[in-house]
């Protein structure tokens, strides 16, 4: 079986890439798939910290494309996850050190013996962008509910399409709820509608998610109770071609609070 | 449609313009490298607004160009805070010099098939429209000195820009410039008129800050000195 390749971008910084990189990657390993989630950030590398295995780096992305060592040996296994790989970007270069055709390369390589490859896009439209999205099969987009990230977001999905790259599916990440009811945040059809490309996950504002990345603990890895965690869990199930519901991100009042709380007994348990 | 602009008719064999899907291609005639930029030059002085912050692409036909002379037309453009971005020729020598220089020399497919930016129908000065068939996006922009018509919507931060009417069949978010060459009859019709700016010749109208609930097809023009937006229930162009 080949490895499906997905880069994961956003145009703007700061949107929650790497977080969603993180824990879709958990989320999958975590149903048994072969992942490689490769930071492509080179010169900002943060994924390899988002994930507690900044200690483990020996070689990486530069190191392979240039020859120091091979592809095998620049694979980080995760202490948790045995079939989670990180290939780290080097820190102490810039991204005129990966060219397009290496990043084509090197996920060649990886195909045969995993099943996702999830490249950490770094933010932008200049070269790093170009090379992430030059291997995938598939590329998902990351914005939150604003203006600015939306239309960054436009101006990337418009790049991607001139390339004839994808398909493209977005994430609505750092929902909340609360301000979207209140109109003093753009809502989920707002987002939909203008950037009209098919939407695979929404999540919500966590603070959970600030800890578990400074923890190094990704949130998809604790047993799901919070709202995003199972937000990840979701995208990564439908990554894998299961048709599962939106979350419902509004409040709840005290008849759905119950409701959510039977339905915590019944949901199944891993796949 | 309306006629052809004046400036259109001047000396329609030294230069013609025209929009393509990167950007407009300007087509310099046979008389020589020199008259051609003069005739560039005058075109981009009638009508900065309509060129600024757009891309060229230069068609020379069979001319020879060096290094220099290339450049020069790359400055000249430049002056007028347009890009060239491409050079295209059936002379392998030009074509190796706008290579060396970094220009593309090949517009691929999208090179412009057809008649010519402006024909002649009996008698009648006819402008060729520039339909597109896609949404365009944020950093986006269509140039063209005849009528642009966009099927799908204009999102925020892309640009349209025409010498005539621009109608878009969808969504306008993004900023259109009707008329951009003087043409002050030049209206702007969507399904929903919703721009970030809207401008028709030298005048310039914002849309309302609140939003509407339902939107309804409109079509703005200049009505006594400014732009007034009505909405479209069928009636007769005035």
């Amino acid at each position: 079986m080949s490895a499906k390749v997905i880069t994961i971008t956003s145009g703007k910084g700061g949107v929650g890439k790497t977080t969603v990189v993180a824990n879709l990657g958990v989320a999958l390993a975590m149903r048994g798939q072969r992942v490689v989630v490769i930071d492509a950030d080179v010169g900002l590398r943060n994924l390899d910290v988002m994930l507690g295995l900044e200690n483990r780096i020996v070689y990486d992305l530069v190191d392979v494309i240039e020859g120091r060592c091979r592809l095998r040996q620049a694979l980080v296994r995760d202490k948790r996850l045995a079939e989670l790989f990180l290939l780290p970007a080097a820190q102490t270069r810039d991204k005129s050190a990966v060219r397009p055709d290496d990043m084509i390369r090197i996920c060649g390589s990886l195909r045969e013996q995993h099943d996702f490859i999830l490249i950490d896009s770094p933010a932008g439209i200049e070269m790093g962008f170009r090379y992430a999205i030059a291997p995938a099969d598939e590329i998902i987009i990351v914005t939150n509910p604003e203006v600015s990230a939306v239309r960054d977001a436009d101006r990337v999905i418009g790049l991607i399409e001139a390339e004839e790259k994808g398909p493209v599916r977005l994430i609505i990440n750092r929902i909340k709820p609360d301000m979207v009811r209140r109109g003093e945040m753009l809502d989920i059809a707002d987002v939909v509608e203008l950037l009209a490309i098919d939407l695979i996950g929404i999540v919500p504002e966590d603070k959970a998610i600030l800890i578990s990345a400074n923890r190094g603990q990704p949130l998809a890895l604790s047993s799901d109770s919070s709202l995003a965690g199972r937000a990840f869990h979701n995208i990564a199930r439908r990554l894998r071609g299961e048709d599962v519901p939106f979350l419902t991100l509004h409040e709840p009042g005290i008849f759905e609070r119950l409701l959510a709380f039977r339905l915590r007994f019944v949901r199944p348990v891993g796949d | 449609m309306s006629p052809v602009p004046e400036k259109e008719r001047v000396s329609p064999d030294t230069i013609t313009i025209k929009g393509i899907r990167q950007g407009l291609l300007v087509t310099l005639g046979e008389e020589g490298w020199s008259p051609g930029l003069l005739a560039l030059e005058a075109r981009l002085d009638a009508n900065p607004a309509f060129f600024r912050g757009g891309r060229v692409a230069l068609d020379v036909g069979a001319q020879e160009l060096n290094h220099s002379e290339i450049e020069d037309a790359r400055a000249l453009l430049a002056r007028h805070g347009v890009d060239l971005w491409a050079v295209v020729s059936t002379n392998p020598i030009t074509e190796a010099a706008a290579q060396e220089l970094g220009l593309v020399i090949d517009l691929g497919l999208s090179r412009p098939r057809g008649p010519e930016a402006a024909t002649e129908r009996g008698g009648e000065p006819v402008v060729e429209g520039l339909v597109v068939r896609r949404t365009l996006r944020s950093g986006q922009s269509l140039r063209h000195p005849g009528h642009i018509v966009v099927i799908g919507d204009v999102n925020p931060g892309a640009e349209v820009v025409a010498g005539g009417d621009i109608v878009v069949w969808g969504r306008l978010r993004g900023m259109v410039h009707a008329g951009a060459l003087g043409d002050e009859g030049a209206v702007v019709c969507a399904l929903d008129l919703a721009p970030t700016q809207l401008r028709i010749a030298g005048y310039i109208a914002r849309s309302p800050e609140e939003r509407r609930r339902e939107p309804v097809p409109e079509m703005a023009s200049v009505q006594e000195g400014q732009i007034v937006a009505v909405p479209w229930y069928g009636k007769k162009m005035g």
